[in-house]
């Protein structure tokens, strides 16, 4: 019988022949992804253990990523902790480099790997045909001493992609639109898989932009096939794969979904679920105190020139914050190369350095009480950007920026 | 000027600055009185807990030196401190206090001779006995004597718009 | 008998020439209020019962120690400002410009001879161009937007001359700290510092307002700079009489002289945690640090990010520190990117944060855990004011901060 992309590469990690979505197979790791989050959480636990030990100190990565620079006493010692700890067992360790996803795009995950993230948005890797899930410390502290864990094969979703985004109309609004179909349990335990040749036509920027969000689905992982975009982008950033697995034509899915990127639409995640999405039209002239261009989700060199080709020449309202932060040291060099820094901060924008800012709700630009957000950031969840009592729209690039000009919720064709 | 009082003595170095007075982790929170358990933290964190309404401050040189922050004569004033008396004050602490109706005292010795928890006797503007000892304390300005006299800064403005 | 140049300004604006000690009401050309304390002034202000604000051009809001916000709490500050602004017709509000020190001069506010106010200490920053500026509480801040005036006590005047040329590695900020490592913290309590001398006269600007932005914590009321033709290159302002007329008087009165020769200063640092503990860097030199943090209104300006990056230019930091650069305000940010500075800095691995108080101010920007180190280009070195009370910070030039960041180490640049 025919295997699923994500039944191969569990297969391959099990090193077995073959999986099948509820099989349950002992795997070993390829990579250990864990971030300032919760990482002082495992050492913690790791020092409690009788034989600590580690199965592989090379397959750990290690990213501050969440509070930098840091914004208190308590932040500053557990990436203290992290810090230490990864000093002296020579773990490879990332500080101030950008969000610890596209940190890991850019400079770790192979296609074929499985890989552990202590933080939900591990997914983001299937762009590149990676399995990458979340996980807590638990079961993050098991794999880093043994190497290995289990995993429940998932079933798979399949999304066949045809035809061509419109003009205006991004990735971020497909994969909202796709969790306002399939809902926010839609993909509960189960892989999203993207196949399809409206999938060749999107940028490794779009690719994984779709992938870190199906986990605002439910989904355990999110997998796109290897092609020449995704090989490109590998090769440029010096890495082979370990294997490019496709899924059989007679692989067995769950369900499969035809879409035609030609209908989708400018959308927006309403407060305060990810799956209350509407057509951004519905949400016109909503009043917005902030606006954030950032995150693993959409803080890439793309984004960042969707952002300024919209506000060049123009202004931020004037008492919007509207903040711009690159996902990563490479994305902040190459917007300040393009000119893309100085056209948002002649705007009038806060540009951050690179981390998970208002998108992680600490560190920058909390929002208080009654306040509204626009975010390009992952989640709109009651209280995830500040206050209890606050409220966070998610849009693409190009809404939240027009958003930012306007003082309220608008798109980009009406700036 | 207030009537003659005892207090009893907490006493603090020199150089004590507006952020040990209060942190500037705390400097927004809503009310003074929010503030009050985190005054002198960083050097001494239990303090704002165990002074007790009536009790009062000696220090040594250049109190209060430091921000513009008027939190910190503010959450002095709200933990009951009567008085501080200290060698020198920084002069923005010193505007801020008087502004708020807290008696800064301007003594070179009695920080020298204090010991923590020993009550001394205060006659604001005279004198303040301490151990059987006495030590002169000069009057104030009289353009200072009269914000004080009217209550602080705020009631002397509002006297001015004809309000009280 | 001569005066000094505080007297001037002072005397000019009440119209009668003034003493040490006189106490005088003076008008207000600028207030300047940031966002911490804008609620509790704003409060003190309804509670004296005005009605509307005296000058409502004359006064200044702006949002730099909160922004970007780290607490749920610290957006109402801009709202409640921003409230105020519109009840009473402020139009000059800067939201998301930089520290409040660096914009009141940088962005055309406070001119030579003006008086100035602000909710902050470090307001004494104006002096850099001829000003008298101090800062004060707010709720004196809530009695100036109601009256435009307050009382201050004429100040006297420490004369803090400095001659010849200093040594590469020494800038402005070893001159300050070693002016107040002399001085002590409270050495010029209730007094103005009066910087003069051919070295302070080939200063920038950008130089003399590190040293007037730390006056304050040699405990002075004032850090004053006579107003010259680069000054007013600066402020946008033709150089006259008027200008040239507030230079002291040859036979000006002070209550002391201090006498510098540029040849003979070194780098120093202010050793934890005391503003006032002055040591020559080579007796730190050696001390591990985990941080360094380039920024705030004392060295966030372009030349000190440049001086910064022609040390770091081509090589990066050490491992495992973090170098935290805070430009002061948006435009030395643009200016620092159109010149390459900030490519340098984020090659060099810098973590390039936006414009604002920072670290500084304690609220984010790099807090630091227990018996961490940081060097630091800030103005304030007290326990806890970047974390815990256990973290040890040492205030240095921004080059002597960036030769630490390359080595791990202070070091001597």
């Amino acid at each position: 019988m025919g295997m699923t992309m994500a039944e191969k590469i569990i297969a391959c990690a099990a090193g077995v022949n073959a999986t099948k979505a509820g099989d349950i197979e002992t795997v070993t790791l390829d990579r250990l992804m864990s971030n300032d989050g919760t990482t002082h959480l495992t050492i913690d636990m790791y020092n409690k253990l009788k034989n600590p030990h580690i199965a592989d100190i090379d397959k750990l990565v290690w990213i501050v990523d969440h509070n930098i620079p840091a914004d208190s006493p308590k932040t500053a010692a557990s990436q203290k902790k992290m810090r230490d700890f990864a000093k002296e067992h020579n773990i490879t360790f990332y500080e101030g480099e950008g969000v610890c996803h596209q940190v890991m795009m850019e400079k770790h995950v192979r296609p074929g790997e499985l890989i552990f993230g202590a933080d939900s948005h591990t997914l983001a890797y299937g762009a590149l045909g990676a399995f990458g899930t979340g996980v807590g410390c638990t079961d993050y502290l098991y794999a880093m001493v043994t190497g290995t864990s289990w995993l429940l094969v998932p079933e798979t979703l399949r999304f066949n992609l045809h035809g061509q985004l419109p003009e205006g109309v991004y990735a971020r609004d497909l994969i909202l639109t796709i969790i306002g179909r399939i809902g926010a349990n839609g993909a509960n335990y189960k892989a999203m898989e993207f196949a399809g040749e409206g999938l060749h036509g999107l940028t490794m920027a779009d690719r994984i932009s779709i992938c870190n969000l199906c986990v605002e689905a439910g989904a355990k992982t999110a997998l796109m096939e290897v092609d020449d975009v995704a090989m490109t982008y590998l090769e440029e950033h010096g890495r082979t794969p370990k294997a490019c697995f496709t899924s059989d034509e007679d692989a067995v899915f769950a369900a499969v979904y035809d879409i035609d990127l030609s209908e989708i639409k400018p959308i927006v995640a309403k407060p305060h679920f990810v799956d209350n999405v509407v057509p951004a039209e519905e949400c016109l002239g909503t009043h917005i105190d902030e606006a954030f261009l950032g995150s693993c989700n959409n803080g890439r060199i793309e984004d960042l020139r969707v952002g300024a080709a919209v506000i060049k020449g123009k202004k931020v309202a004037p008492k919007v914050r509207f903040l711009v932060v690159p996902a990563s040291r490479t994305v902040y060099k190459q917007a300040m190369k393009e000119g893309l820094l100085d056209i948002f901060m002649e705007a009038g924008a806060i540009v951050m350095n690179p981390n998970c800012s208002v998108c992680w709700g600490a560190c920058q630009g909390v929002i208080g009480e009654g306040e509204t957000l626009i975010s390009t950031g992952t989640r709109n969840f009651k209280g995830r950007a500040g206050h209890k009592d606050s409220f966070v729209y998610l849009a693409s690039a190009a809404t939240v920026t027009a958003s930012a000009i306007a003082g309220e919720i608008t798109t980009a064709d009406r700036v | 000027m207030a009537q003659k009082f005892t207090a009893k003595i907490w006493v603090l170095g020199d150089d004590i600055d507006t952020d040990i007075i209060l942190p500037t982790e705390y400097l927004a929170l809503k009310t003074v009185e929010d503030m009050k358990p985190y005054a002198f933290s960083p050097l001494r964190p239990e303090l704002a807990g165990l002074i007790q309404p009536g009790d009062m401050i000696v220090a040594g040189k250049n109190f209060g030196c430091g921000s513009s922050r008027e939190q910190a004569p503010e959450v002095v004033k709200a933990l009951g401190i009567s008085c501080v008396v200290a060698k020198s004050y920084a002069r923005i602490f010193f505007r801020n206090a008087i502004n708020n109706g807290l008696l800064l005292i301007e003594n070179a010795d009695l920080y020298d001779a204090g010991t923590e928890g020993d009550t001394a006797e205060v006659t604001p503007g005279k004198e303040i006995v301490y151990n059987g000892k006495t030590y002169e304390i000069a009057s104030l300005p009289e353009n200072l004597t009269e914000i004080l006299e009217a209550g602080g800064l705020v009631k002397a403005m509002r006297k001015r718009n004809g309000l009280d | 008998m001569g005066q000094t140049v505080i007297e001037k300004i002072i005397g000019n604006k009440v119209g009668h020439a003034v003493k040490p000690g006189d106490i005088v009401t003076v008008p207000v050309d600028w207030c300047m209020v940031d966002d911490i304390m804008a609620p509790f002034c704003i409060k003190k202000f309804e509670e004296m019962g005005f009605t509307k604000v005296w000058d409502p051009d004359r006064v200044v809001l702006i949002y730099d120690h909160f922004l970007p916000a780290t607490q749920i709490d610290d957006s109402r500050h801009f709202r409640e400002a921003d409230a105020f602004a519109d009840k009473y017709g402020i139009k000059n509000i800067h939201r998301t410009d930089g520290i409040c020190h660096q914009l009141m001069t940088e962005a055309g506010y406070v001119k030579p001879g003006d008086i100035s106010f602000g909710t902050d200490s470090h307001t004494v920053t104006y002096g850099c161009v001829g000003a008298f500026a101090t800062g004060i509480g707010y709720t004196e801040m809530a009695g100036i937007l109601g009256t435009g005036e307050l009382w201050i006590k004429v100040p006297e005047s420490i004369k803090v001359e400095i001659e010849g040329a200093l040594p590469a590695n020494v800038t402005s900020k070893d001159v300050i700290l070693s002016v107040i490592g002399d001085l002590t913290a409270s050495g010029a309590t209730y007094q103005t510092l009066e910087f003069c001398g051919s070295t302070v006269d080939n200063m920038s600007v950008a130089s003399r307002m590190t040293m007037s932005n730390m006056a304050v914590e040699a405990g002075a009321k004032c850090g004053v700079f006579a107003p010259d033709e680069k000054t007013c290159e600066y402020c946008g302002i033709p150089y006259t009489e008027k200008e040239e007329a507030l230079h002291a008087d040859a036979d000006a009165v002070y209550s002391r002289v201090l006498h510098y020769n540029a040849e003979e200063l070194v780098p120093v640092v202010a050793c934890p945690s005391l503003v006032d503990n002055i040591k020559p860097v080579s007796e730190v030199a050696g001390t591990k640090v985990d941080q360094v943090f380039l920024g705030s209104c004392t060295n966030g300006r372009l030349e000190d990010l440049q001086a910064a990056a022609k040390i770091l230019k081509g090589h990066t930091i050490a491992p495992f520190l973090k170098m935290i650069v805070t430009p002061a305000s948006r435009k030395v940010y643009r200016a620092a990117l159109a010149d390459g500075t900030l490519e340098i800095l984020a090659d060099a691995g810098c973590v390039i944060t936006t414009p604002g108080c920072g670290l500084c101010c304690g609220r984010g920007g790099g807090i630091l855990s227990d018996n961490e180190v940081v060097v630091a280009t800030n103005n304030r070195n007290f326990l806890g004011r970047m974390g815990t009370s256990k973290v040890k910070i040492y205030l240095a030039s921004p080059k002597t901060a960036a030769m630490t960041a390359l080595t791990g180490v202070i070091t001597e640049a």
